[in-house]
């Protein structure tokens, strides 16, 4: 069977890969690219463990076919640093004990910057339908929400940080 | 919030570091069970069954073997002949079915291919030939007398005179104490009530992953993620006929357990397809294949009656019990009998509890297995009697909960434990007089679980810098790591970010039971404390040595020998390490023990609900757990373990159950329609941690990782019948049956349906 070539942005990089037509991006990634942060939790896009942004989508790839990333930017949990800098969601996630097994971590991860991208103050609710997508099986949710309304104040206060320097110059 | 007896102040245990593990596992970089690939790797698939029971007339797998990029195909042939009820014979055949299929997924052959899709397709063609026989679905079928027996070879052990005649009830476990009939006759209240609670899987985000690598000498490594490697072994040696010492186990990260990778599913069939296909083999389970071979906790019946007089001092009591733990037996009726009146000091009692076999996946621990739904049970049945008795249901388990010297149901007293502080805990808790709103309900409800000892190994090796690396058996489900750094400082009283936790496979460390039993900070951590104060004994010896004094002289303080005469400066470790080669060699040493102390946990939740009388949805409003830590090591994984384990004990009492049609087949086996709690399900969970020190661990530690899916079923039933009215006896009570509790009345009512003698 004829593979299919195809070419996208992972975390900036302009990657390519061949695949097989039936193939998911899930299966892509980890395979292929090498990128095995996203897990495969259920195959049937219920569990949230695959979670990545596509074109600024959040999106159980599990779900999507290799081919259809043809074009895309892909952001994974492997690209959320900057170099050795956490970002603000993984040190919430590290200082506030949301994770214990770790396996969903990426997921959610993933699917807290783009509630944080969409919403930079979420409440509490708005932030529990957020991430009603991604299962955990560990931590009964409390301190991976806690976390993410941490990470929030944090960037904002960040934010609000930067623009009054810049205000000040 | 942590309510502390008073204990010694340590400088790092109870503190809340960052867990060495924790970077990896926020940037993807650690490896779980499936994220590994070698060189050459095939992929294996399991073929399994599509009926409930059957026998195997024959099986054909010239198709399947003759496929493009077919390597190796097996099936139970292929491994070494199993006797019935001898030995491992449940695993063996569980694994890989013999003659009979037993349920609806049981594993019949395997096959190794190139690729995945070659793989399932060569699985697809594997020609099965079954006669159909008529499958045992539920506990009252078995019980049935005109109903199959499952396993001729099975007569009920634990009943004198043993049976003549083969049964589907594998054992039963009987306790009593006192005069149980003379009992009820001096209650003054009396409510008996039938419970009933549905199979529900342990639900880990993680599916079962392993590679296995047989070389040509017939010695396979194998990479997963499992409780236990070292019980991995064990039982992949057991089935192939294999010495252990031809198996090296090296654990991936695991994606959860709760009990439920206590045992193995994969790992034979990949080391012998490895074996035959002379290349490498993939195997990884999909969501389905979970929920239909592996797992799940056991389906109830449970019959509890208790009396009491008029001041709520309970008198009697009297359990029947059913567990029905899949197509082998278990000991899920033993833990039920055990647990069911464990918190109470009764003075009669009978409890009798059946093992009931029937045509579903063979059951697998979960979290405090059984204990849920004993204490499911019984603390319904303390809430109706708290309501008919007028006593505030925290004020009747006061008057009953069980103290130091109090006996426990196998007969020995208890030594100290901290059931009355978290009763004392929730009932000084603002939470539990906070003001209720419309369709509200208030529930409590308490349970008891205990850690386990068993073997533990742990080796301490200092490095050169005065650093150190603490090597143990136990694989980190939960922030283990950081427990065993933080109780390394604290001995060695160098920072817990100089320590580096490390899980070792078969061939590093000694042998170390399953991370199961609440057993690993307790059990394993003690190894580390002794594998530490052999090392601090070493270290005082070379500090004498380099200061010219007897050892007698040298104390060991934050980390820094200290002449008791004062005359010589101290030294630091990292002074010691570097002249290690001038006072006799590398410092290492190995803490091996059995550990002993059952260190029993206490736990008592607090609910609040708001039910909708238009859909029947409960929505939890508010939750509350205060549980006995004993001392917890790392107070943010105390806490996660205890909101943990609440939610999944929402999520049985609300929603999860397997669903089988009339022929037995799973009609929900994902995340769909097996509805796990999510993030907008449930409110933020109020931890309370208790500390009243384990008299048997050097910290006090007890186990914390499984009391906290104790009380939540009755807690929630509880909740629910003060906001209806209604009392739902059978779990799940998802929005069908609570509606139909509300419309038509079904259920036992408010607590006004007592036997009052």
């Amino acid at each position: 069977m004829s593979r299919v070539h195809v070419t996208c942005t992972v975390n900036g990089d302009e990657t390519e890969f061949l695949c097989d037509g039936g193939q998911s991006l899930l299966d892509a990634l980890r395979d292929e690219v090498g990128l095995t942060g996203a897990k495969e939790g259920c195959g049937t896009g219920d569990c949230g463990a695959c979670s990545v942004i596509v074109d600024g989508r959040l999106t159980c790839i599990c779900l999507m076919l290799a081919p259809e990333a043809e074009g895309a930017s892909i952001r994974t949990v492997e690209g959320l640093a900057d170099g050795d800098n956490l970002h603000p969601l993984q040190r919430c996630f590290l200082e506030g004990a949301a994770l214990q097994c770790g396996v969903c971590t990426p997921g959610f991860l993933m699917a807290a910057t783009a509630l944080l991208e969409r919403n930079p103050d979420p409440t509490e609710t708005e932030t529990r339908y957020a991430l009603a997508g991604n299962l955990c099986r560990c931590t009964g949710y409390d301190k991976i929400v806690k976390s993410v309304l941490v990470a929030a104040s944090q960037m904002n206060s960040q934010m609000n940080g930067n623009n009054e320097t810049k205000e000040n110059q | 919030m942590t309510v502390t007896e008073s204990r010694p102040q340590y400088k790092f245990v109870g503190t809340r570091p960052v867990r060495h593990d924790g970077v990896d596992k926020v940037t993807g970089r650690a490896r779980f069970g499936a994220d590994l690939d070698l060189p050459g790797q095939l992929v294996g698939q399991v073929v399994r069954s599509p009926h409930a029971h059957a026998r195997i007339i024959s099986i054909d797998t010239a198709v399947a073997e003759a496929m493009p990029g077919v390597k190796a195909v097996i099936t139970g042939e292929d491994f070494p002949p199993v006797e019935p009820g001898v030995g491992d014979y449940d695993m063996c055949v569980n694994l890989m079915a013999r003659d009979r299929v037993l349920y609806e997924g049981h594993a019949l052959a395997a096959v190794a291919a190139n690729t995945a899709e070659q793989a399932r397709a060569a699985a697809a063609a594997v020609e099965v030939h079954y006669e159909l026989l008529p499958p045992v679905l539920t506990i009252d079928e078995a019980l049935d007398p005109d109903s199959p027996v499952i396993h001729s070879h099975l007569f009920t052990s634990g009943v004198d005179p043993a049976p003549a005649e083969p049964s589907n009830v594998s054992g039963v476990t009987v306790f009593t104490r006192g005069d149980t009939a003379a009992g009820f006759v001096e209650a003054d209240v009396i409510i008996e009530r039938e419970l009933t609670t549905q199979p529900v899987h342990q639900g880990y985000i993680e599916p079962h992953a392993v590679v296995a690598d047989t070389d040509p000498h017939g010695r396979c490594t194998l990479w997963c993620s499992s409780q236990g490697h070292f019980n991995v072994r064990a039982q992949t040696a057991a089935m192939l006929g294999w010495e252990t010492a031809r198996i090296k186990v090296i654990p991936a990260e695991i994606g959860g357990g709760f009990g439920g990778k206590t045992t193995i599913y994969l790992e034979p069939l990949a080391a012998e397809l490895s074996a035959r296909a002379g290349r490498p083999v993939k195997m990884v389970m999909t969501r389905a294949e979970v929920f239909r071979a592996t797992g799940p906790a056991p389906g109830t019946k449970v019959r509890v009656k208790l009396g009491a007089s008029h001041d709520g001092t309970l008198v009697a009591g009297k359990a029947w019990m059913a567990y029905s733990t899949g197509a082998f037996g278990g000991v899920a009726a033993l833990l039920g009998a055990w647990t069911v009146f464990e918190s109470y000091d009764i003075a009669n009692f009978e409890v009798e509890a059946h093992n009931v076999v029937l045509n579903t996946p063979r059951s697998a621990a979960y979290r405090a297995p059984s204990a849920p739904m004993s204490a499911f049970a019984t603390e319904t049945v303390l809430d109706e009697l708290a309501r008919a008795l007028g006593i505030d249901p925290i004020e009747l388990r006061l008057r009953n909960a069980v103290t130091q010297g109090a006996l426990t149901t196998m007969g020995a007293p208890f030594d100290r434990i901290g059931f009355v502080e978290c009763l004392e805990a929730i009932r000084d808790h603002p939470n539990y007089t906070a003001p209720l709103g419309e369709n509200q309900g208030r529930g409590v409800a308490a349970g008891y679980w205990f850690n386990i000892g068993e073997s533990s190994s742990a080796t301490v090796n200092l490095n050169e810098d005065g650093t150190a690396t603490v090597v143990t058996g136990s694989p980190d489900i939960g922030g283990s790591r950081a427990s065993m750094a933080l109780m390394a400082a604290e001995e060695l009283g160098i920072d817990v970010y100089d320590i580096t936790p490390v899980v070792g496979d078969t061939e590093a460390v000694g042998f170390t039971d399953i991370t199961e039993g609440s057993r690993a900070t307790f059990a394993t951590g003690m190894a580390v404390v002794e594998a530490c104060r052999q090392i601090v004994t070493d270290l005082r010896g070379r500090a004498a040595k380099m200061m010219g004094i007897d050892v007698s002289e040298v104390d060991w303080v934050d980390g820094r020998a200290v002449h008791s005469g004062g005359e010589h400066d101290p030294l630091p470790l990292a002074a010691i390490t570097a002249n290690a080669k001038r006072t006799g060699g590398p410092i290492t040493a190995t803490g091996s023990l059995e550990a002993r102390g059952v260190g029993p946990s206490f736990a008592v939740h607090l609910c609040d609900v708001e039910v909708d009388p238009d859909t029947g949805v409960v929505r939890v409003v508010r939750y509350t757990a205060a549980q006995d830590a004993g001392t917890a090591i790392h107070p943010s994984y105390v806490e996660g373990q205890i909101q943990g384990g609440a939610t999944q004990g929402i999520g049985w009492a609300l929603n999860e159950e397997y669903v089988y049609n009339g022929d037995g087949v799973m009609e929900n086996p994902g995340f769909l329609d097996y509805r796990v709690p999510v993030a907008s399900d449930v409110p933020m969970i109020d931890a309370v941690i208790v500390e009243v020190p384990n008299p048997a661990h050097p910290y006090g530690v007890r186990g914390v990782g499984e009391t906290s899916i104790v009380p939540p079923l009755a807690t929630m039933a509880n909740a629910v019948a003060a906001a209806t009215g209604r009392r739902i006896l059978d779990l799940p009570m998802s929005p069908m049956r609570v509606l139909d509790a509300i419309v038509n009345g079904t259920g036992n009512g408010d607590g006004s349906v007592t036997t009052a003698r």
